[in-house]
């Protein structure tokens, strides 16, 4: 009994040095593989890109994760480069929404596409 | 009784000494705090490497410990995409760039500048790794001070250490093996997000400061 009361004192001690790693705190799925794909340019269609930057939005809303910043701003990109002015506004209203640092930059990105 | 209270001494002293995996932070972050940056701006990397992809590959790699550090990163490629709409493609030329002009555009509290000492697979005779090495500055584009630097490295070899048996011959053909399929399956990229998570993430050794959007972020005192 005695030992028990030991070994389980030592095992907690062991047990609180291992792992309790805390959760990420955002979702990135295929964000950087994606950005990666975009800057070489010569793999994948900017509608396979869309496509793959929707999937990671739907991925975290599934997980009950926050996006990862930048995600939205990205999308917002790809859509204007694709023609779609509007998906690409909502998308960078969203960035500016989750996270108002983006702001002033995205903004400037407006206002030149408005020009 | 005694057991008991062996095991007691046994919780509480672990709660005094902690778990002694932590080395202790050799730098100082004096002015990390003063300066205190709620979101970074990544420039291009400045690429010292004959590997074309590796600035794309870093870029999109130091997105992920960044955040995860607390900090808003401005979105990489929009960023690049604004430098090159301004005829600027070069990354030396943007890393010339006045502090004032970038928070003027990109409205950032911080700067990272980063240089790509070594990327990609190189075969040296006995093993062919993927090294990807890369150095940072972190600077504050309201005063121009440097708040924060540190570099780091990783190489495959880390991770196929215990591969080296079946003597020379076998160590060859290992070597012409691990080459050809670390080439195909863009090895550079996910050795790209280990240096990229060791030199930057908070809960690396002289990483960045937690920051604003980090659970374990300390405000500075009011002085600011």
């Amino acid at each position: 009994m005695k030992l028990i009361v030991l070994f389980s004192a030592v095992i907690f001690v062991l047990a609180g040095c291992g792992a309790t790693q805390p959760p990420p705190l955002y979702y990135y799925g295929d964000y950087p593989a994606t950005v990666y794909q975009f800057f070489k340019s010569d793999e994948m269609t900017i509608s396979e890109q869309i496509d793959e930057m929707k999937q990671v939005i739907e991925q975290s809303n599934n997980n009950d994760q926050r996006i990862a910043p930048g995600v939205h701003a990205h999308l917002g990109m790809l859509y204007f480069e694709s023609g779609n002015p509007t998906e690409g506004e909502y998308h960078f209203m969203q960035e500016k929404r989750l996270f108002p640092e983006s702001s002033h930059f995205i903004d400037f990105l407006l206002n030149q596409h408005k020009g | 009784m005694k057991t008991f209270k062996l095991s007691i001494i046994v919780i509480f002293s672990s709660f005094i000494f902690g778990c002694a995996t932590t080395q202790a932070p050799s730098y100082n972050y004096t002015e990390f705090r003063q300066s205190d940056p709620l979101s970074i701006l990544v420039l291009p990397p400045i690429n010292n490497t004959t590997e074309v992809v590796a600035p794309y590959s870093i870029m999109a790699q130091v997105i992920a410990p960044i955040s995860e550090s607390g900090f808003y990163t401005l979105p990489v490629a929009l960023v690049e995409q604004t430098f090159r709409n301004n005829g600027l493609t070069v990354a030396n030329d943007i890393h010339a760039l006045p502090k004032e002009k970038l928070r003027e555009i990109f409205g950032a509290d911080a700067a990272l500048y980063l240089d790509i000492r070594e990327y990609g697979t190189s075969y040296v005779i006995i093993s062919s790794d993927t090294v990807v090495s890369v150095s940072a500055t972190l600077v504050d584009l309201q005063t121009g001070a440097v708040i924060w630097q540190k570099a780091a490295s990783a190489s495959s070899a880390e991770t196929r250490s215990n591969q080296n048996s079946g003597g020379l011959i076998g160590m060859l053909v290992i070597a012409a093996i691990n080459q050809i399929a670390e080439t195909v399956t863009d090895a550079g990229f996910n050795i790209a997000a280990i240096t990229s998570n060791r030199l930057l993430s908070k809960n690396s050794v002289d990483g960045l400061l937690a920051g604003p959007r980090a659970r374990e972020y300390v405000a500075p005192l009011a002085e600011k």
